[in-house]
């Protein structure tokens, strides 16, 4: 029984965190997660297995990304997490909070405090500096699973570069919808050799991921897979010759900061049908409308 | 091309089998081997699947292997495509460049190359060979996928192409297979396999699943296509008037092992083996 047994002792020195080791994973866990995640930064964008815990959180709200943050989380790291770009959702309020707890971490919502930024389908509109973490919270690692089911079938399918059925999957999107209609988890290429799913970020995300600086790590909790994208690195989105890769666009700027250059949500205001687009990335908002305000 | 001269005259069925022999056997002497089998050997555990099996298939020659079922016929076929292992003999195959590779010893990538390139494999069933949630068009663009074609356009295009080749409507290519009768489904499966212009094809009962009319239909396009593409054919069939109206030549198997060979014509018409002559006298006379 070590829980009572630490607990004990934690009342007994009187310590605010007591029962968890720093960052609530042992450090065996840790270590284990570590090596898998310089596996994958070793060979960008290929899926590492590890043995993913239990969290204290339902599988799709973000275990394996907060497994990755807690194993790469250091004492004088500044952490902001986001969910779809929100940094005050609960999702995103609940992680970081326990983080704080667990690990005793300073907290943020700006993107450019922070060290170490854990994601739910968003990268943030700022871009990205050498020296921070993403962590994206994956749910089906697996870009090739929509196409093949057998995973011993995928696995060989990626050792052998083996990829034509990814633009299967854009020409059933061209031949049903006359353009690349897959808006999200879009496929890319990294370091031209393996294909990978990007999470389910919107691709207006996608080309950000390229040429980085920083360092991007994906964690799948339920599948037990990580992997990552080191800075620096070649990522590119799969396409057609005569139908190019391209992001979405709005006709109008944000309603709230009038951004032009952001991904926009749209928001339904009433019953009557109307709705107003705003910043999906609420930090990059506010701090657009607070320097409008100043001129 | 004495080959596809040949394979012309075999076709039609007006000449006689002895001018045809001599025909084939000088196209045959011209080119090397397509593909070459010594000996081979499988088991499954102590059950013989086929055994000491011995052929050669020249480039542009369709060659049936007939028999019961439960004859091996599938067993050799699997064996030939590098499906599985056999347990005993060799089987060696001339690639489009002209190198010899040991099927058995291939590495997993050059095999799968190969069966992307170089080889078609239709199955018996049309639902083993496609993908039954993508669009006829995609189907048919996924080995030139496969192979490296990024442009849209020029994908569609020989998608439309091939549906028109095997008597598909243009305005089926976006219905996925599903939508499709089982005769179309096939001929969808064949235009899939043909369309990267392969030199070797393995088929597994083509006509299997379907009614008379739409089989006399499919064996018409395909001995079309055979002629047209200058395709070597592994034809495995238990039918022997789908073997007559394809193949040129025929090897029969019982328990495993070949009884008889020859062409098709002259095995048909002069069975030596008496396994033989009970399968064509067997052959329900219309």
């Amino acid at each position: 029984m070590p829980a009572p047994t630490s607990k004990a002792a934690g009342q007994a020195t009187g310590q605010s965190v007591v029962s968890y080791n720093f960052a609530y994973m042992d450090e065996q866990t840790k270590r284990m997660i570590r090596r898998s995640l310089l596996k994958a930064v070793a060979i960008p964008g290929y899926q590492v297995p590890f043995g993913g815990r239990e969290m204290p959180m339902p599988y799709g709200w973000g275990t394996g990304g907060m497994q990755v943050s807690a194993a790469v989380m250091g004492k004088e790291d500044v952490f902001k997490v986001i969910d779809q770009g929100s940094d005050d959702t609960t999702n995103a309020v609940s992680i970081r909070a326990f983080f704080a707890r667990v690990a005793g971490i300073r907290t943020t919502t700006a993107t450019v405090e922070a060290t170490l930024i854990q994601t739910r389908h968003r990268i943030p509109e700022q871009a990205l500096r050498e020296g921070q973490i993403m962590v994206y919270q994956v749910p089906i690692p697996e870009p090739l699973r929509w196409m093949e089911p057998s995973e011993a079938e995928t696995r060989a399918m990626h050792a052998l570069e083996e990829y034509g059925v990814m633009h299967v999957k854009l020409y059933e999107d061209i031949a049903r919808h006359g353009e690349i209609a897959t808006s999200f988890d879009y496929p890319v290429l990294v370091n031209k050799r393996y294909v990978m799913s990007p999470s389910p970020l919107p691709k207006f995300d996608n080309p950000k991921m390229n040429q980085c600086p920083a360092l991007q790590l994906f964690g799948a909790g339920r599948e037990k897979r990580i992997y990552a994208i080191p800075p620096y690195t070649t990522v590119t989105s799969l396409d057609f010759e005569d139908y190019p890769f391209a992001v979405q666009r709005w006709d109008v700027p944000c309603a709230l900061c009038g951004a032009t250059d952001s991904y926009l949500d749209e928001i339904i205001t009433d019953d009557t049908g109307a709705r107003m687009f705003v910043c999906s990335d609420t930090d990059h908002c506010a701090r657009h409308a607070v320097a409008r305000d100043m001129q | 091309m004495m080959v596809a001269q040949a394979a012309k005259l075999i076709s039609s069925a007006t000449s006689t089998p002895i001018s045809m022999e001599i025909m084939l056997a000088d196209a045959l002497d011209a080119e090397p081997a397509l593909m070459s089998v010594r000996g081979v050997t499988h088991y499954y555990g102590d059950r013989c699947g086929c055994r000491s099996i011995d052929l050669d298939l020249w480039p542009g020659e369709v060659l049936a292997i007939v028999g019961e079922s439960g004859s091996g016929k599938s067993t050799l076929l699997n064996l030939l495509a590098g499906r599985f292992p056999p347990s005993a003999g060799t089987i060696h195959y001339r690639d489009a460049e002209g190198v010899r590779h040991n099927i058995n010893c291939l590495s997993e990538a050059v095999r799968r190359r190969l069966l992307r390139t170089e080889w078609g494999f239709v199955h018996q069933n049309p639902r083993d060979g496609l993908r039954m949630r993508v669009s006829a068009g995609g189907n048919i663009g996924e080995r030139l996928m496969a192979c490296g074609n990024r442009h849209y356009g020029k994908l569609r295009g020989s998608a439309l192409d091939w549906l028109s080749r095997v008597e598909i409507a243009a305005d089926r290519i976006d219905d996925r297979p599903s939508a499709y009768s089982g005769g179309m489904q096939q001929r969808l499966q064949i235009a899939r396999n043909l369309v990267s212009s392969p030199r070797l094809v393995f088929m597994d009962e083509p006509t299997g699943g379907l009614d008379v009319s739409v089989q006399a239909k499919l064996l018409d396009l395909l001995r079309q296509l055979v002629r047209q593409l200058n395709l070597s054919v592994l034809l495995v069939t238990h039918d022997l008037v789908v073997a007559r109206l394809l193949a040129h030549r025929m090897i029969v198997m019982r328990r495993g092992e070949i009884v008889e060979t020859g062409l098709s014509d002259q095995v048909l018409d002069d069975p030596q083996h008496a396994y033989t002559q009970l399968l064509v006298s067997s052959i329900l006379q219309g």
